[in-house]
Parts: C-alpha cells; sequence; structure tokens
C-alpha cells in the first residue's frame, strides 16, 4: 500500500489565540518575594523556536545573586517548616487552583517558550501540572502516616535545577513535594525555557505564599553549577543529561547535600507478535513523538519480534506519513518545533551518524516551515546494538528499530544499555507481560500503553537514569531527613 | 598431655565466589590485636581480587535476586543457626580484634546473631512496606515494587568488626543485591571467618565476597568499577569516603555516605532502602463495553 502522503487531506488553520497572555519585555530574577535585576545587570534573551521571534529578556543570575537566593529561602525556611502542615497545604491547595484558573494562559505560553504542540501543553503539561500541586497538598499534614518515621523533618534549602522539555511540569515535579515537606526552594529554569517559571512567581503571589519560600534563578548552567555547590543549600534536585548529572554527584560528593537524580534514558519498546498492532502503533506514536521526541523516557528503541516486523513497520509508516508538522499554536499541531538550534544541532548529527555507520533512515514526506527549529519524524532500520542510535539518547523524534526472536533476546536487547529509565511491553499475554516486565531493568513500565504519568505514580530510573523517585509516596523521601 | 599439645593455625583466606582463594598478589599482612599479639596473617588484597570479587557478585545476582523472598529468608536463618553453632569460636575472635572481655565480646556476638535473624524476618516484608499500589487516574494498574539494586560494594565498619560487618551486611543481601566487602582494616579476622559461615549456610557463592587489606588499595577500584551499583561508605573515612564518592559518580553509583551508628540498638529499614530501585509498572485495565474488551 502506497503511504498517504501529507498533503492528502488539508486542515485549515486552527491556533490558538496568544492574546491569552501578556509577556513582558523583561524579567528579573524572583528573590524574597520580589522581581530584582541580576547585580551587574546581565541578561538574556528567550526566543520561541518555532519562529526565532523574541519573546522576551532574562535575567542572568550571577553567583552572587544565588547567595542572595539561597540566604531568602534560609531566612523563610524557619518560620515555613515550623507551620503546621495544614497550613502549608492550603497554600499548595491554592496554588494547584490558581493553576487550574490560569491554564490555557500558561499552556500558550509554554508552548510559545518551548515550541511543544498547544494540544500537549493544554491536555498534558498543564492537568499534570495542577494535579502534581494538589497531589502533594495534601500530604502536608499527613507526613506523619508516610512511612518515614513519626515527625519527618524537612532537610532545609533545596536547590533544584530543571530541564527544558517540561518546563512547568518538572517545575511542579520539584517544588510541590519540597514545600509540602517544609522546605524552601531555590529553582533554575533551563535557560532556553525560563518564562512559565517566572510566571509561577506571579502564581506564588497571588497565593500568598510567604515571601522566600520559592526563589527563582534564571540563567545558563554556570548559575546552576553556582546553586548546586553553594555550601548552604542542603538539597539538590537535578533533572537533565547524564553527563551534568555526574558532574552534581562529583560537586556533592563529601558534603551531606542530599541528591537525587533524574537523567536520560534509552527505552526500549518491545513488540510481541501477539501485540494488537494498531494500539501498538499509536504507543510508537506516542512513545517517540510525543514533546518530539525530547522525552527523558520516551522510548527511542523499537524492539519489534521479527515476525511481524515487516507488518508493523507498513502500518507504523503510514501513521507517521499523517503526523501534521507545524505551527505549535495550532490545535492539529502534532509534532511541533525542536527547542533549540543547539538541540537541533545535536540530533542533526546523531540521526547523521546513524546513516554514516549503515542504518537505513526513512522520514514521511514532510514540509519543514522556513524558520524555527525543525526536525522530520525519522525511523532507522537495519540497526544494530553497537550503532550510536541504538546506545545514545538522541532525545529528539527519531526511532531506532532493533528485532528479536525470543523473549529472552528482548530482555537481554532492551536491558543492554547504560541508561534504565522505561520501557514498553506490547502484548496480549498477562503472563508474558508480567515475567518481561520482572526482567526489565527500568524504573518505569508501560505495559500496552507508553508515556503515561500521574502525581501518585513514582517516576525514576536505574543505573545511570539517575536515583531517587518523583511522585507518590516515594516522592516525600527526597525531600525528608531520613 | 593436652597442654603439651601444639595448637593447628588456621590461614585466613578470601572468600570469593564462593571458593577460599588466597590473593592473586600472594601478600599477607600482619593482624594483631589492640596490645600488638599476633593474632594470624591476613591476605592483603590487590585491585585485581577486587575485580574478582566483582565479577564473582554480579555472576550470582542473577539466582540470588531471583530467589523468592521466602527463600532468601530461609537463607538468611540458616547464617543465624550456623553461627549460634560457631558461637564460642566468634566470642574468642571478637574478643581478640576488638579486645574486649569474653561477656563483652559474648555479647556483640549474640547481637550479631540476632541481627541476622531479624534481617532474615525481612526479606519477605519489605516490598509490601515500601510497595504498593498507586492510585493513579486512569484505567490503569499501577504497582511500585521493590528491587534489588545490583551488586553493591560495602567497606565494612573498622571498630566494629563483626556486629558492625553483620549490620551492613545483611540487608544488602536480605534485599535481593550481592556484595563485595572490604572488612575491618585491623580487624579482618572475624569477616574472614564469617565467610565460613556462610559458605557452609546455603548462601549461594558469589552472593557475598569477603576481601581482607587496604580499604585505601582496593576500594578506590571498587568505587570506580563500571559493573559496581552501589556502595556503603560505612568504614570510610572522611577524606576516602570523599574520593570514593567522586569516583562512584562515573556510573551514578548509589552512595551511602558514612554515619555514625549504634550497632547495639535495632536498625531501621534505611540500610535495606538504601540498595532497592523503585519498579512502577502500568498496566491497562481497559474497560468493559458492549462487545467486551475495549482495550
Amino acid at each position: 500500500m502506497a503511504p498517504v502522503s501529507a498533503s492528502a487531506f488539508e486542515y485549515a488553520p486552527a491556533p490558538e489565540s496568544r492574546s491569552v497572555v501578556d509577556i513582558a519585555s523583561s524579567y528579573g530574577l524572583f528573590i524574597d518575594g520580589e522581581f530584582t535585576d541580576a547585580t551587574g545587570g546581565k541578561v538574556f534573551k528567550t526566543v520561541s523556536p518555532s519562529t526565532e521571534e523574541v519573546l522576551s529578556e532574562v535575567a542572568e543570575a550571577s553567583e552572587e545573586d544565588v547567595d542572595r537566593a539561597v540566604k531568602a529561602a534560609r531566612k523563610a525556611f524557619e518560620k515555613w517548616s515550623a507551620l503546621p502542615g495544614a497550613e502549608r497545604a492550603k497554600y499548595l491547595f491554592r496554588i494547584a487552583r490558581i493553576i487550574q484558573e490560569r491554564s490555557r494562559e500558561l499552556a500558550v505560553l509554554e508552548t510559545l517558550d518551548n515550541g511543544k504542540p498547544i494540544k500537549e501543553t493544554r491536555d498534558a503539561d498543564l492537568p499534570l501540572v495542577a494535579a502534581h500541586f494538589f497531589y502533594y497538598a495534601g500530604w502536608a499534614d499527613k507526613l506523619d502516616h508516610a512511612g518515614f518515621g513519626a515527625d519527618p523533618r524537612p532537610l532545609g534549602v533545596a536547590g533544584q535545577v530543571i530541564p527544558w522539555n517540561f518546563p512547568l511540569l518538572m517545575l511542579a515535579w520539584k517544588i510541590a513535594p519540597a514545600l509540602a515537606t517544609g522546605n524552601t526552594v531555590v529553582l533554575k529554569p533551563a535557560e532556553t525555557t525560563p518564562l512559565s517559571a517566572l510566571f509561577f512567581a506571579d502564581i506564588c503571589r497571588q497565593a500568598g505564599l510567604p515571601k522566600g519560600v520559592v526563589n527563582i534563578v534564571t540563567g545558563d548552567g554556570r548559575t546552576g553549577a553556582a546553586l548546586v555547590a553553594h555550601p548552604d543549600v542542603n538539597k539538590v534536585a537535578f533533572t537533565g543529561s547524564t553527563a551534568v548529572g555526574k558532574a552534581i554527584a562529583r560537586t556533592v560528593a563529601g558534603t551531606r547535600k542530599k541528591l537525587t537524580l533524574e537523567l536520560g534514558g534509552k527505552g526500549a519498546n518491545i513488540v510481541f507478535d501477539d501485540a494488537p498492532i494498531d494500539q501498538a502503533v499509536e504507543g510508537i506514536v506516542n512513545g517517540i513523538f510525543f514533546n518530539q521526541g525530547q522525552v527523558c523516557c520516551a522510548g527511542s528503541r523499537l524492539i519489534v519480534q521479527e515476525s511481524i516486523q515487516d507488518e508493523l513497520l507498513d502500518a507504523l509508516k503510514r501513521r507517521l506519513s499523517t503526523l501534521r508538522l507545524g505551527d505549535p499554536l495550532d490545535k492539529n499541531t502534532d509534532i511541533g518545533a525542536i527547542n533549540s538550534a543547539e538541540q537541533l544541532a545535536r540530533i542533526t548529527a546523531l540521526a547523521d551518524a546513524g546513516e554514516a555507520e549503515g542504518a537505513e533512515r526513512w522520514s514521511p514526506a514532510c514540509e519543514l516551515p522556513d524558520t524555527g527549529y525543525w526536525f522530520a519524524p525519522t525511523l532507522f532500520t537495519n540497526v544494530t546494538q553497537a550503532h550510536t542510535i541504538a546506545r545514545e539518547e538522541i532525545f529528539g523524534p527519531v526511532l531506532s528499530v532493533l528485532s528479536f526472536r525470543t523473549p529472552d533476546e528482548a530482555v537481554a536487547k532492551a536491558n543492554n544499555t547504560q541508561y534504565g529509565l522505561s520501557a514498553g511491553i506490547w502484548s496480549e499475554k498477562g503472563s508474558r507481560i508480567l515475567a518481561v516486565a520482572s526482567k526489565l531493568r527500568a524504573g518505569v513500565v508501560w505495559s500496552n500503553t507508553f508515556n503515561k504519568f500521574d502525581p501518585t505514580s513514582p517516576f525514576g530510573g536505574y543505573k545511570e537514569s539517575g536515583f531517587g523517585r518523583e511522585g507518590g509516596r516515594h516522592g516525600l523521601e527526597a525531600y525528608l531527613d531520613v | 598431655m593436652s597442654d603439651a599439645r601444639l595448637s593447628v593455625f588456621k590461614t585466613y583466606k578470601l572468600y570469593v565466589g564462593g571458593k577460599f582463594p588466597r590473593s592473586e598478589s600472594g601478600r599477607v599482612y600482619e593482624v594483631t590485636d589492640p596490645k600488638n599479639n599476633w593474632l594470624a596473617n591476613a591476605p592483603l588484597s590487590s585491585r585485581k581480587d577486587a575485580r574478582d570479587a566483582v565479577v564473582a557478585a554480579r555472576k550470582a545476582f542473577g539466582g540470588w535476586s531471583g530467589a523468592t523472598a521466602y527463600n532468601r529468608g530461609q537463607v538468611l536463618y540458616r547464617v543465624a543457626e550456623m553461627l549460634e553453632g560457631r558461637r564460642e569460636q566468634f566470642v574468642r575472635e571478637v574478643a581478640e580484634a576488638e579486645g574486649l572481655s569474653k561477656s563483652k565480646a559474648a555479647a556483640v556476638v549474640d547481637a550479631a546473631i540476632d541481627r541476622w535473624v531479624w534481617y532474615a524476618g525481612w526479606t519477605d516484608k519489605i516490598a509490601q512496606v515500601v510497595g504498593g499500589a498507586n492510585p493513579v487516574a486512569g484505567p490503569f494498574f499501577n504497582l511500585s515494587s521493590p528491587e534489588p539494586t545490583g551488586v553493591v560494594a560495602v567497606l565494612a565498619p573498622q571498630d566494629s568488626s563483626f556486629l558492625g560487618l553483620v549490620s551492613v551486611l545483611a540487608p544488602v543481601i536480605a534485599t535481593g543485591n550481592t556484595a563485595v566487602v572490604i572488612a575491618s582494616e585491623k580487624a579482618p579476622l572475624p569477616a574472614l571467618s564469617l565467610a565460613e559461615v556462610l559458605a557452609t549456610s546455603d548462601v549461594p557463592g558469589g552472593v557475598v565476597n569477603i576481601l581482607s587489606g587496604r580499604p585505601s588499595e582496593i576500594a578506590p577500584s571498587l568505587a570506580a568499577h563500571q559493573d559496581v551499583n552501589a556502595i556503603d561508605l560505612a568504614g570510610a573515612d572522611e577524606e576516602l569516603a570523599k574520593e570514593l564518592e567522586i569516583a562512584a559518580a562515573d556510573n551514578l553509583k548509589r552512595v551511602l555516605r558514612p554515619q555514625t551508628v549504634d550497632f547495639t540498638q535495632t536498625p531501621g529499614i534505611e540500610r535495606l532502602t538504601a540498595f532497592l530501585e523503585t519498579k512502577t509498572v502500568w498496566h491497562t485495565t481497559g474497560a468493559l463495553g458492549a462487545s467486551g474488551s475495549s482495550y
């Protein structure tokens, strides 16, 4: 069957309105409840990845600014940690509700600053952000029952560094459990996506959160390094690349800082011959093309049983030919922009390496916009385990296809990685799902689904995907002195 | 007559992969009691011995982590039974090693035996205490379960050569990890004798591997080893601990930093959970519609 070309059916543009969000021309650092300029007055620009339009100018925090923020958090810690849990809970409930009220505004903002489709920010990011605050709000006055002893104590000041792929969701994963347990925070959003964290500062103001409990310092890796190395930080939480995670682990070595890391992945999506093919195809697409594949738990390796490989790949290619790439604000867009020129260059280099090493490259007919950062959905066949594209995290819309004959081979291939964050299993046979799931060395396993998230469900990796869990009761431990 | 009988000394050896090799380096060092009386020559392990021990521990991991929790509990309880039978030997060795009176050494050994029993009982309970179902908002059955981290390097406490050792080792293997232990440098003999107990207690070879020697020499290669998943720094001083934690970052080992512990007290579950991963599995439940399963 010939693949359906992308132009076989046309949609009228259906852009979400930008008028719901008002982005200021510049933003300062949010320290001790106030927006302030960076000492030295350094700023950097944040752009919309789909158009390269400058959205705003943001202050670049120096070491001195980080120190001010940590001092503010330290000062606020005494009162915040002494508040009855029920009072902390109510602040977090307020925040959750305000996020729900402002969710359309925040979704549009996130789509502008990140480049991801509005249907994802609207239907995935924002609902999960609000749910995360709502979930941890309820824990604040129930910590005695969480299994960490009678009166578990907070750690103090948490230094948190988050990535650009889910800017506001990663903020929620960091700030909600930290505040619920009585810590105060200094958070550094990613250099390319600082805006939603700065809007969150305004939500803290609306919620009446005491000054200094949440501080936001924007900047690049140097700002993050200063925060992580600050001697008065008691807890470091980082989500990002494995290389930076290792550097942070070295920085905190020999200190008493508690550390949790949520790092890279090379998730295996295993499809058995009895899998429901159409559902599996949807799961594979969701696994690697959700958020342009810029997901640490992406199912970037498709491991398919040999007997159904051709049938599955035909169906997958047909499906990829119907994906719509373009304006992230358009409600019909499936694939948005890559977050930055730097990330696009990395994806391009790795995909080129795949070709150079002999794998076979395929993309659907797909017109890329002239401005902005774009990469067509791509899949590679004839991939071996030794190929760079089967080993390294690409963090883009690139799927490597490998095959297997026996379940043991599938498990061995799935586990043949330095990472251990996620995996998927597609099969109709319950006992096979359970047996394979138990053998996979990964922190999250999805059977007959992929990329599902929930605030009650612990998330985090094995091996070099990091340590510690975010979400659920487990997520409290990272912020308690236990 | 018996007074005139010359006793038979024991040759203390390493314990690797269920066997009792000498150090491949051929080296030994002199072990004395706190008053400097010679007790024995202990193997002075090399970095190669450490690597061999990691190979043995990795080989044993699949079987041990795949054993039922009930089975691991039975095996650990068996260790306590064997220890009880050798109680007098350990009382003598601990008394000599730590310079304790006979009665104090007896209290230490009794506490160590009781600690094995305590941890033996944990094997089939920890998953219920730290795991469970998560009420996700959707048609999924979502279950979090603890799984062992893998191969754990353990720097046993320097001062508490036996009770301290048992207190750090038992939790590591109770949950299904395998261990490479560096015994107390100055008092390694109780640890090397424990190996004889483990070898006769149904603990599969390679689950516990015990090295004697200088932590400063062999621990760095364990901390940097790419096939070691975690490290317990209980027996490291501040300077060594920092060096090892930095080396451990290379493959993001789970690191348990040194802390002040009173080993005579009943422990919490921190040492059990320090070397556990949480795996969360989402199962689609679907919904039963008019035509049957809609999944």
